[in-house]
């Protein structure tokens, strides 16, 4: 094990966030906390409870998720795609390094980076809501999972992409839209019989699902369900990471 | 028998096809001897920085395997990477970055402890010691040269690679960078440059290898080279031009340049010396003139010219 290049990368990738900290944490806290200021206090005081929580903390877990999974893949795609883009991957390809270690990394950066940006934002929400946490256990485990898991499908992304545009296009046309439709807003059970279904094909509901439950004790679809699926999230990015290394892909023609 | 130490790099049968099709290197076969600086010579596309980045990773060839210390590069990455040092071709760096957070860098990348006396005596030799602190957008072109240099050379690697060293660089750091490769290669590194300035490796090297459309066409003792392929050219300046060249002097290696101004002359170094006195006989003897006369030795830009023009 190569621990001081892992630790070269780590650092460097986090003096990157402390360098554009208004970016990658100030930003994302300002706009999660607008969503609390008018979904939670202003607009939420005039919603029902859902399942005996109210409307403002119903929401915080999952807007919580949101940032977590867009800020995730954004971070860790920039953190692998510069290089490319400016040529300065060719001294990580040089080193003694496995691929291994890069992602760890790469990756590891991108996650810590998540989870602090998570606990950051649930600080500030409570702020503007009350709310609690029944299994602080697994909060942690799902926050750190979540971070890791969309860290590293922002890593995939960032070696998939070519160019400035595809590097914001997953994320745009298919991270968005998938967590919005996520039950960050609303429980399943509120959608009509049809949609109840076809919402469970969409990997964010088990997402914000378990972490909500990790918050109230209650979710859409079974904990041990949410957790599977994250895990199988988890393995499809691993495999896809494994891939680009063995295969070279875009990083060594 | 195998030599007792290994070759610095040993690159056997090398071949790379890049994706698009495109054949950069062919069967390329070359041994790089501890302590030399070879010299890579060869036009631009030739396959040099092919060559280059598949000895350090960069590049997965098609064929072939490379050796350094006598360890293969791709199954023993880790102990043939943390030896090799490489300045690339274009200065890629982190613009945001202060000079010293990104040699730092470097040294961690390959594995190195942190060694504060050894970056700022690298610093140092690098005229760069009052720039340690400034981020390297603030640099001038010749210093991001010498801070990608210094990343190199971070983590005291034994042989260094240099992908073109002073191109578009001016002349005095030109000079800088060839003091710099006497000292290394003094302090028992290996170097192989790239280039496509002839004088560079007429300068540098102890051994040239040409490359030209990905096959190494000849590798050879600079000295060597020059003495076997060197010619030497007695140019004479005529006081009343020709129109063409003499009946007498046919079958001479004489051709008439300049408007038929000119008679060059031109002749092996070795043996055929006597005939200058000779030629110069018969010229009088056929009563031609010269106001002028100069002889001159091929550089080995000519000698490039002849073995890459050849089909
Ligand atoms: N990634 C690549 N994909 C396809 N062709 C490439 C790639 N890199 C280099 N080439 C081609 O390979 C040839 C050799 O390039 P290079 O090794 O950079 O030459 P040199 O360094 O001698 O100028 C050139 O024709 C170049 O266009
Ligand atoms: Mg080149």
């Amino acid at each position: 094990m190569n621990l001081r290049a892992v630790r070269a990368i780590y650092e460097f990738e986090m003096a990157r966030t402390f360098r554009t900290l208004m970016q990658s944490i100030l930003s994302p806290v300002l706009s999660t906390s607008l969503y609390f200021v008018v979904f939670g206090s202003a607009i939420g005081t005039h919603m029902h409870a859902i399942d005996g929580v109210s409307y403002g903390a119903f929401i915080v877990p999952g807007l919580t998720m949101l940032a977590i999974l867009g800020q995730s893949i954004s971070n860790a795609s920039f953190g692998i795609y510069m290089p490319r883009f400016s040529g300065t991957i060719y001294e990580v390809l040089s080193a003694p390094i496995s691929a291994f270690e890069i992602v760890a990394g790469y990756v590891g950066a991108a996650a810590t980076k998540s989870v602090m940006l998570g606990v950051i934002i649930l600080v500030t929400a409570r702020l503007f809501v009350p709310f609690g946490v029944q299994h602080p256990a697994w909060m942690v485990a799902f926050l750190v999972l979540t971070s890791v898991t969309f860290s590293l499908f922002g890593f995939v992304i960032g070696v998939w992409a070519d160019s400035f545009e595809k590097l914001q296009l997953i994320p745009l046309l298919v991270v968005t839209p998938l967590t919005f439709l996520g039950g960050s807003f609303y429980s399943i059970h509120m959608l009509p019989p049809v949609w109840q279904k076809i919402t469970l094909f969409n990997p964010v509901v088990y997402l914000v699902s378990g972490f909500r439950w990790s918050f109230y004790g209650q979710s859409d679809v079974g904990v041990e369900l949410s957790l599977a699926m994250t895990f199988v999230f988890l393995v499809l990015c691993l495999l896809a990471v494994r891939w680009i290394f063995k295969t070279g892909y875009r990083l060594k023609p | 028998m195998p030599p007792l130490v290994p070759a610095a790099i040993s690159i056997r049968n090398v071949g790379k096809r890049y994706a698009s099709g495109y054949q950069a290197l062919k069967n390329v076969e070359l041994e790089i001897e501890r302590g030399e600086i070879f010299a890579l010579l060869g036009p631009n596309g030739a396959g040099k920085t092919t060559l280059i980045n598949v000895v350090c990773g960069i590049v997965t060839a098609s064929e072939g395997t490379v050796l350094a210390d006598g360890r293969d590069v791709v199954k023993e990455f880790r102990r043939v990477r943390a030896e090799i040092g490489l300045v690339p071709q274009e200065i890629t760096t982190d613009l945001f970055e202060t000079v010293w957070s990104t040699v730092s860098f470097s040294r961690g990348l390959f594995g190195k402890a942190p060694n504060s006396a050894y970056l700022d005596k690298l610093l140092r030799e690098l005229s760069l010691t009052d720039k340690r602190n400034s981020k390297i957008m603030t640099l001038s072109g010749g210093m991001k040269r010498r801070v990608m240099i210094a990343k190199a050379l971070a983590h005291e690697p034994k042989i260094l690679f240099l992908d073109e060293p002073t191109a578009g660089v001016d002349v005095e750091l030109r000079r800088q960078m060839w003091d710099l490769v006497r000292a290394l290669r003094a302090d028992g590194t290996t170097i192989i440059l790239t280039t496509h300035y002839i004088d560079e490796a007429e300068e540098m090297a102890d051994r040239v290898g040409v490359i030209n459309k990905g096959e190494l066409v000849l590798v050879e003792e600079k000295t060597t080279l020059m003495k076997k392929l060197g010619k030497r050219q007695l140019t004479l300046s005529l006081t009343r031009p020709l129109a063409e060249l003499p009946e007498a002097l046919a079958g001479e290696p004489l051709e008439l340049s300049g408007n038929g101004t000119e008679l060059v002359y031109t002749f092996d170094r070795r043996g055929h010396d006597g005939n200058v006195s000779g030629l110069l006989r018969r010229l009088g003897e056929l009563g031609l003139e010269f106001k002028d006369l100069a002889t001159r030795e091929s550089s080995l830009e000519d000698i490039f010219v002849r073995l890459v023009s050849t089909p």
